[in-house]
């Protein structure tokens, strides 16, 4: 476990590195959570009957959405796709180490440092100045905390199952193209999940990518009651280990067969 | 004058041949593309689905703002790519070399590259608008209709303004480039709803600083009546987007002339 633990503190010494890209995107964040909290207003403005949300909940959602968005699995490791693309990745194969938790841990750093220099600062902001209210109760909080967590181990791993996907597609940019739209769209970030129509529910309660903001953003608001915590953490998990199996026998598949490029 | 236009078609033709030349390749990233945009009108789709209407919109009129909103950008962002990834230039110092052809660098940066698969975004807003049209019942020959083309040509331009406005801030710094996403993929996003939903601070910036309302929101609020004023100020109002394109093109001039070398 070790040497694991050191892959993911020095990525992420690297990765703290981009600070300015941090500011730019705070403001970004910003701007974003003000137009989705005008937007939702004038709907709600118009409800008659009561809905699955109140305008509270949803602006809670919102701001929660804006700040954890860098925990979506939206992008890939430009430096993973080069050395695909170059055959460099047969220097990786050298080590003492077990590629898929290599990988793992990588995508981990690439997920935990970006979430952590933009949710703070946009936490700070929506609840000084746009009233973001805190955790339903303590024991919420801790939930919460957990979720997140299982959300952060869910994410890593299907970043690392696309990663493993680039040895049969090299170049990964139609996956690249459609990633951010889905995971944005089915983890409840363009607009919370509980507002989709109601015909759509079963299938959007089932589906991966809820395990990442939806769940813990539930939790939040006291949707989701503390003593129902449990399920849907187990929910997140089960996900995690499927997609952990699924990316670790697709590795184990691409090494059995894959010829290294080049002399 | 007309021998820059043909300079500039021909090196437009150029680049589309060379794309061309990896046709799957091509057909796979602008399906890509048509998907990825889909999913932004489910996404107003569903808050439709529940709440039925916003501030007086109903769904197939707000569809014919975001069908203007998305051809134009797809227009603007595919022509204006040379100047979306103009900092890179900048930070080699590949401009010199610009600097030394026998042509206006506008017109050179401009032809430099073109991006035709965003013509997935330019189908999926064409098809949107077209649905539009025809469920509001506005035929593709009247007056009506001319209005929505004026929109269109007056958001694309808006939009490669923009883009022109970030290069020539590379001039200055290229660090903070990110900040304006905001007033693109920002503006994109928050022109697909109509102006009047936000606070008055946001409407001013959208329609005096960046006239993001003008080119869009009036021409069709005043086409649908949603606004109170008359047919022709929204017609006209489109105008902003040539002129704020004009402005850009005045402001790089302007950073051409206190560029700095940064190579050796």
């Amino acid at each position: 476990m070790k040497p694991y633990i050191a892959i993911l503190n020095t990525r992420m010494a690297v990765l703290f590195q981009y600070r300015s890209a941090a500011i730019a995107g705070l403001c970004t964040q910003v701007f974003w959570g003000i137009v989705k909290v005008m937007i939702l207003e004038a709907f709600f403005a118009q409800s008659v009957s009561a809905e699955p949300l109140s305008l509270a909940q949803a602006i809670t959602f919102i701001w929660l959405g804006q700040a954890l968005i860098q925990l979506l699995p939206w992008n890939i490791d430009k430096e993973l796709e080069a050395q695909i693309k170059t055959g460099n990745v047969a220097y990786e194969l050298l080590r003492p180490l077990d590629l898929y938790s290599y990988w793992f841990f990588r995508a981990m750093a690439m997920r935990l440092v970006p979430t952590i220099m933009r949710s703070i600062p946009v936490f700070m902001f929506a609840g000084l100045f746009q009233a973001l209210p805190a955790p339903e109760s303590w024991s919420a909080l801790i939930a919460f905390v957990v979720s997140l967590l299982f959300a952060a181990l869910l994410s890593s791993a299907i970043t690392t199952l696309v990663h493993s996907s680039m040895f049969w597609t090299i170049s990964g940019e139609g996956i690249q193209r459609l990633l951010p739209q889905v995971t944005l769209l089915f983890s409840g970030v363009v607009v919370p999940l509980p507002l989709f129509p109601d015909w759509m529910q079963p299938f959007l309660n089932l589906q991966p990518f809820r395990g990442v903001i939806d769940i813990p953003s539930r939790i939040y608001t006291g949707v989701i009651p503390v003593v129902e915590a449990p399920y849907y953490l187990g929910f997140q998990l089960v996900w995690f280990l499927f997609f952990a199996i699924a990316g670790k026998w697709l590795i184990a598949r691409a090494l059995r067969r894959f010829v290294i490029q080049g002399g | 004058m007309l021998e820059k236009i043909k300079i500039y078609f021909r090196l437009i033709a150029i680049a589309f041949r060379s794309q061309m030349q990896h046709r799957a390749s091509f057909l796979m990233l602008a399906s890509a593309h048509f998907i990825s945009t889909f999913m932004d009108i489910i996404g107003i789709w569903v808050l439709f689905d529940r709440f039925k209407i916003i501030q007086g919109w109903a769904f197939e009129e707000l569809a014919l703002i975001y069908g203007v909103m998305n051809m134009g950008f797809a227009t603007a962002e595919s022509l204006a790519r040379g100047f979306d990834t103009f900092s890179q230039i900048v930070k080699n110092g590949d401009f010199d070399r610009i600097l030394l052809r026998p042509m206006g660098t506008l017109l050179q940066i401009a032809s430099r590259e073109v991006h035709f698969m965003r013509i997935g975004r330019f189908l999926q807003g064409l098809f949107v608008l077209l649905w539009s049209c025809k469920q509001l019942g506005i035929p593709l020959y009247s007056p009506n209709f001319i209005t929505i083309l004026f929109a269109y040509i007056g958001t694309a331009c808006l939009f490669y303004g923009l883009f022109i406005l970030q290069a020539t801030l590379s001039f200055w710094t290229t660090e903070t480039l990110e900040l304006m996403y905001i007033v693109t993929y920002g503006g994109l996003e928050s022109g697909q709803y109509p102006m009047s939903i936000y606070n008055p601070f946001f409407k001013g910036f959208f329609t005096f600083i960046i006239p993001l309302a003008c080119v869009a929101y009036y021409p069709i609020a005043a086409l649908l009546h949603h606004e109170t004023f008359s047919m022709w100020v929204g017609a006209v109002a489109p105008l902003a987007g040539i002129i704020f394109l004009y402005l850009s093109c005045q402001l790089w001039n302007l950073g051409v002339r206190r560029y700095q070398s940064t190579g050796s």
